[in-house]
């Protein structure tokens, strides 16, 4: 029954749902002003997805409607997922298990392949483009992105245990303090992008390109799933890094003010890298993380075998 | 032949890449673009029999509408048309200076207009944001001039409509030199973006020889390095009373159209300048005579390349044959050249590289290729439509 509650409402997807939808306002309104625009009101993103919901739901013809319709699904229960583990784990110090990172780490690929199956799952060429590049842009993003994470395991001593992690990281400073937990940060933010699917990764949506691309058939109540669990990532991955590499936070309130306040900046970085870069094409995207990133990733992994 | 299996990406008939509606038909395997099909024709309003049906002087309001960002250019081109036809007139100095300055004020603002637009098909939302920021000064010029944002409405074979306020120079000419800097600025972001550069460079190439063959025309030809303006190679208003270069680059990807345009920007600004200074007072149009039979023709170097009208007169007060060539349909074909062996990814901007203006093409002659022979004809038209989609139909069957 706890752990129902916990999943549902706090620190679930009642909680994820309701931060992510402002996060997301957080970002319209900084993308308003730097392109010289006003901006929508706080509770514009409520709106929008209370109307999402109202819509009518149309399902395209010759497609499995169980497949079409759960795809979304799956990503909105892995986000809660990644979520719930991360707050339980910040919340009650010294409650983790062995392999959560592990654990987080799976989770986060799910939205992405969830994106998959619904482009497929459509019938349309244009999101079987927007599904087959997003298949490539996984391919490109998760190898760097594992390796920029094993700089905080060391970091830790070995630990794969995410409080374990902050507790290191509270003890002897930040991952990103040291030089090896900067170059990590880097790459781990560029991915971050790139599994948020924004601008410059922002392939398989492509509104100029693909109009919407794996999203095109969606329409009413799935496609605010999706949406919601687009902007619920948007909350809870730069938690996750905050955890790994901005030092995590506790449960004590000035702990978790400090905490959110490291998130925002993560969330207005962000914002930023999406407001000032055209899209890249698919194999620039693909050449950018398996070249330079890894790179980057494999010498922030040595240095920090060093101890730097 | 061994058959692959290719899959149709369709942009349009309506589509977010385009304001207007158009079908491109991407053959493509995996993300390489093998073929293109490009469909016009959703945006026919029979502009060309309306005007046959106008006397000459309402014939350029009627023109006027054919586009909306490139409002003046046809009626610059249409009123030489009309002088042409009556070969002596005399037309005051000080209106050709301001045909001048009107023409290229509607460079300046287009030229922004594409900026955006090329920032939006990339993703890049703020350039966007900020070019059509930044062109609203222009528009105020024109309102300060003509009473209008769009459609100015300044154009009447024997001169022009309205005389620019010798009190609004100084006014005009400052809001220009603000200009500068903010061209300066999309230069910057546009020249030393390594993102922007890895995008554009290499992308969708016309060679000198595709050109030629092409005959394509505006800013596309001169991105591929060949000098090719009106204004320089066949003056008329004032441009040949000033001082300019015709911008050129020899690259002929996306990144020198974008180049090439950002300069001509610079030019345009310098033209209205020099025109603003050394615009001699007078009368701004001439007594026009009874209109002769005869025939005539006008071009205007738009914003996206020439733009050619022909008149024909039987002496009555309206024409019996009104022509309208817009770049855009020389600048289409070149898609053959430019889009196929790309990416999907690419296809948008390569499209949008040569600044399609439908609503110009579209008053509907067709060429056929092989015969040169122009099908004007409505049942011909409709014939050719058909055996078009029964062609379509037989290709879709076989693949």
């Amino acid at each position: 029954m706890k752990t129902i509650v916990q999943f549902l409402i706090f620190p679930g997807f009642l909680f994820t749902a309701v931060v992510g939808l402002i996060a997301s306002w957080i970002d319209r309104k900084v993308t308003a002003r730097v392109q010289w625009r006003v901006g929508p009101p706080w509770y514009q993103p409520f709106v929008d997805m209370v109307k999402l919901l109202g819509k009518e739901t149309i399902i395209p013809k010759g497609t499995s409607a169980v497949t079409f319709l759960t795809a979304p699904l799956v990503g909105l229960a892995s986000v809660t997922l990644i979520s719930m583990l991360l707050w339980l784990t910040l919340l009650n110090p010294g409650k983790g298990f062995i392999g959560d990172l592990i654990v987080v780490l799976y989770l986060s690929v799910i939205p992405a392949v969830s994106i998959i199956i619904g482009g497929f799952a459509s019938r349309n060429p244009l999101a079987s483009l927007g599904a087959s590049r997003e298949m490539k842009l996984v391919l490109g993003y998760e190898l760097p992105f594992v390796l920029a994470l094993l700089v905080p395991v060391i970091k830790a001593g070995g630990s794969i245990r995410l409080d374990e992690i902050v507790a290191s990281q509270m003890a002897t400073g930040a991952t990103a303090t040291s030089l090896s937990g900067v170059l990590a940060l880097i790459v781990a933010i560029m991915c971050m992008q790139a599994k948020l699917t924004l601008v410059p990764f922002d392939l398989p949506e492509a509104e100029t390109e693909l109009m919407g691309g794996a999203y095109i058939e969606y329409s009413g109540p799935p496609l605010a799933v999706y949406k919601l669990t687009k902007h619920m990532f948007m909350f809870a991955l730069p938690i996750f890094l905050v955890m790994t590499f901005m030092g995590g936070f506790g449960p004590s309130p000035i702990s978790l003010i400090l905490g959110l306040l490291k998130y925002v900046a993560l969330l207005v970085i962000i914002v930023l890298i999406r407001n000032t870069n055209p899209r890249v094409r698919i194999d620039q995207a693909v050449r950018f993380f398996w070249g330079p990133m890894t790179l980057f990733a494999i010498v922030a992994v040595a240095l920090a075998f060093l101890g730097w | 032949m061994a058959e692959k299996r290719r899959t149709i990406i369709p942009i349009g008939p309506y589509h977010p890449l385009q304001e207007e509606p158009e079908f491109y038909k991407l053959f493509v395997e995996g993300e390489r673009i093998v073929d293109i099909d490009v469909r016009i024709g959703y945006n026919h309003r029979g502009i060309e029999k309306l005007a046959e049906s106008k006397h000459y002087d309402q014939i350029v309001y009627l023109i006027e509408r054919i586009c909306g960002i490139c409002s003046t250019s046809h009626p610059i081109a249409y009123v030489q048309a009309v002088e042409d036809i009556m070969g002596d007139i005399e037309i005051p100095e000080r209106a050709l200076y301001i045909r001048s300055i009107i023409g290229e004020l509607e460079r300046v603002h287009s030229h922004l207009l594409w900026l955006g637009l090329a920032g939006h098909f990339l993703g890049y939302n703020t350039v966007f944001m900020w070019a059509w920021k930044y062109r609203e000064p222009v528009l105020d010029i024109f309102e300060v001039i003509s009473g209008n944002r769009n459609h100015y409405a300044m154009l009447k074979p024997g001169g022009v409509r309205r005389d620019i306020d010798d009190d609004a120079i100084p006014g005009i000419i400052k809001i220009l030199d603000d200009l500068i800097p903010v061209l300066d600025m999309f230069k910057g972001a546009v020249l030393d973006d390594p993102v922007l550069a890895a995008r554009l460079k290499g992308v969708g190439i016309l060679s000198k020889k595709d050109i030629v063959e092409y005959s394509a025309l505006g800013p596309v030809a001169r991105a591929s390095g060949i000098e090719i303006d009106v204004r320089k190679d066949e003056p008329y208003a004032a441009y040949d009373r000033v001082k300019w270069n015709v911008i050129t680059q020899q690259e002929g990807d996306v990144f020198a159209k974008a180049v090439v345009r950002i300069l001509e920007t610079y030019e345009s600004i310098s033209i209205i300048k020099q025109c603003l200074q050394k615009m001699p007072k007078g009368p701004i149009d001439a007594e026009l005579k009874d209109i002769p039979p005869g025939e005539g023709i006008g071009h205007h170097e738009a914003p996206r390349g020439e733009t050619f009208h022909y008149v024909r007169s039987d002496g009555t007060n309206s024409p019996v044959r009104h022509k309208v060539r817009a770049p855009t349909f020389m600048n289409f074909p070149t898609f053959k050249a430019s889009v196929i062996g790309e990416r999907v990814a690419d296809a948008t901007i390569i499209l949008a590289a040569i600044d399609p203006c439908y609503c110009c093409t579209e008053r509907m002659s067709v060429i056929d290729r092989k015969s040169g022979k122009q099908l004007l004809a409505g049942e011909q038209l409709i014939k050719l439509s058909q055996e078009r989609t029964k062609e379509i139909a037989r290709k879709m069957g076989r693949s």
